[in-house]
């Protein structure tokens, strides 16, 4: 224990932190999500289970949480057949590779609601660019623009391919750090035995890059379960939950409706889904391992 | 025994940096490669460049045209008149205060980045040196940290802060920027210390130095690209935070501007080419801090599981 002592002014301030920032409103969640809470926010004493009840009882419920997998879903594992490409372009020598993956990093260090917002306003009817250009190259037929944002399937949809485009360059990068380490040998042993080009990728590169797409998959799945940004500007003004997740209908009652009670019970629920994916996350990449 | 193994290993040591080389050589130099393969990268590249930028290309020639021109039926692609004067009057567009907001932005990600500094710093600088009863909880407290995220935690949060009465407070999105982007800074300068031998230190002690002229004098300029590293990543994870200042932030001039531009959606009449100069504004230069730690960014989101 003497250790300990020695060690807390050093680690003693990111401890608080964590417990002052993370810790406690966990705690103050699981608590209001057994309490009546009042729109103006006073607590009229605890209903057990009732919040949950509500929450799980709400039409749209079930809807939405098979949307969420959905949106996991397809958001991540577009993102990993993607950034599989990627990394395997980004990993030969060309000229201007450079340039390429710096261009790749931009959408990671934008904002992604400024992301969003530009392939909201491409999408508008009548003057969005992206509706105009797929007029041009004959996509579409009707000039006026078709009403992507308008209507909760296309725009979600849409909502789904920003997604994709702003998680690809983490998980291209962390394929490519994982590229990295295979060794030469292996991918010129696999071709002096006469291996072709495709066969030596699936056969010999992709087993040894286990390690990086699990850990990028297993944060993918984080990330993207929790995003709110993409679906609050694509889809925030869509009257009705016809293209909510668990993560914006959070919001919807924190927002909307001021009932913090089942905000409280529905973040209860996400939060105990994260857990399970750190959970999976800990056991399979094993983080702690060489620290 | 022990002066074969040495000998053993010695040679084996001597030749990896070599064959390094043999393979550095064969993976950069391109005139192995056949040129019709040469072309097709370069024209995947070409296709992949224009796709990343695509998105900020628009927002870039959207930010110079009139609003008449960003809201006409027939859209041009590129400006037929260069407004530059638009971003000097987007300031004073009447959805949202937006240079308020930019000020809210910045004070919150500077206050962030030096809090997160200041905690993790130490921190990982003695769980990388020390072995202490403790240290493996402390560090998947800290992995849990980063992949729980404030998102799921609003309305936890939201209570806490009116119960501290600091609700709609710069203070309060510091602590939740510096909270959650702790983890990264944790890691990414934990590795850096643990990449120092521990002789260094050894040696500096033997010579009369404390733990803390240690880190401060002989560590910390062997660790300033971590360090560097870890401000950029706060400063710019801070600078796009959304979701707890959306609901932790209510007054509109205490709002980043993540939250500040999503006003503008679903306007009647929309100021895209005011929502897309104030974008190029708070994009590029944050762009150009990440362009710099490129290739550092990794080991910190993944906590050194990819090696």
């Amino acid at each position: 224990m003497k250790d300990l002592a020695k060690a807390l002014p050093w680690i003693g301030p990111a401890v608080a932190l964590i417990a002052a920032v993370v810790l406690f409103p966990v705690g103050l969640m699981f608590w209001n999500s057994t309490r009546d809470i009042s729109q103006s926010g006073v607590d009229d004493g605890g209903v057990g289970l009732a919040n949950f009840a509500t929450v799980i009882g709400f039409q749209y419920f079930w809807p939405i949480l098979g949307r969420t997998v959905v949106w996991v879903v397809v958001v991540v594992g577009c993102t990993l057949i993607g950034s599989l490409a990627l990394a395997a372009l980004l990993n030969k020598a060309f000229p201007g590779r450079r340039l390429v993956r710096m261009a790749v990093i931009v959408p990671w260090a934008s904002s992604v609601v400024m992301t969003t917002l530009v392939v909201h306003y491409g999408l508008e009817p009548y003057f969005g660019i992206i509706n105009s250009f797929l007029v041009d190259v004959g996509l579409i037929s009707t000039p006026e623009g078709y009403g992507w944002t308008r209507h909760p399937g296309t725009a979600f949809a849409w909502a789904m391919a920003v997604a994709v485009f702003v998680s690809l360059p983490f998980t291209t990068y962390t394929i490519l750090a994982g590229l990295q380490t295979v060794p030469g040998e292996t991918v010129e042993a696999a071709r002096i035995d006469g291996a072709s080009g495709p066969r030596t990728y699936f056969s010999v590169v992709l087993p040894q890059l286990r390690g990086a797409i699990s850990v990028a998959v297993l944060i993918n799945i984080i990330n993207v379960f929790n995003s709110l940004p993409i679906l609050r500007v694509m889809t925030g003004s869509i009257p009705g939950y016809d293209a909510d997740t668990v993560m914006t209908m959070i919001f919807k009652y924190m927002q909307n409706q001021r009932q913090i009670d089942l905000a409280s019970a529905l973040s209860v629920i996400a939060f105990l889904v994260v857990i399970a994916i750190v959970a999976v996350y800990v056991r399979v990449v094993r983080p702690l391992e060489e620290v | 025994m022990t002066a074969i193994t040495d000998s053993g290993t010695t040679p084996r040591k001597a030749t990896r940096p070599p064959s390094d080389n043999r393979q550095r050589v064969r993976k950069y130099t391109s005139d192995q490669v056949p040129l019709g393969s040469l072309l097709l990268r370069l024209l995947a590249g070409l296709v992949v460049l224009v796709v990343f930028l695509l998105p900020y290309l628009i927002m870039f020639f959207g930010s110079v045209k009139t609003k008449a021109e960003i809201r006409s039926v027939d859209p041009t692609y590129f400006p037929t008149e260069w407004h530059w004067d638009n971003y000097v009057t987007m300031w004073s567009t009447p959805e949202t205060p937006l240079a308020q907001n930019l000020i809210s932005t910045l004070v919150i990600s500077l206050c962030a980045t030096l809090l997160v500094l200041a905690v993790a710093l130490p921190a990982s600088y003695y769980t990388a040196r020390f072995r202490f009863r403790g240290r493996l909880l402390f560090l998947f407290l800290v992995i849990v940290t980063q992949m729980v995220q404030p998102a799921v935690l609003t309305s936890g949060l939201f209570r806490q802060f009116i119960a501290l009465g600091i609700l709609d407070t710069w203070a309060a999105m510091i602590l939740v920027n510096a909270a959650f982007n702790l983890s990264f800074a944790v890691w990414i300068m934990h590795s850096f210390f643990a990449g120092i031998p521990k002789e260094v230190d050894e040696a500096a002690q033997l010579d009369g130095a404390g733990t803390f002229a240690v880190l401060t004098k002989i560590n910390l300029p062997l660790v300033w690209p971590g360090i560097v590293t870890a401000v950029v990543f706060t400063f710019v994870a801070s600078w796009n935070e959304f979701a707890a200042s959306l609901v932790l932030l209510t007054t509109a001039g205490n709002q980043p501007l993540s939250v500040a531009l999503t006003k503008f959606v679903g306007q009647y009449e929309t100021s895209w080419h005011y929502v897309f100069g104030v974008s190029v504004v708070a994009i590029v230069p944050v762009v150009i801090l990440f362009m710099i730690i490129e290739k550092r960014l990794v080991g910190g989101l993944v906590a050194g599981s990819v090696k």
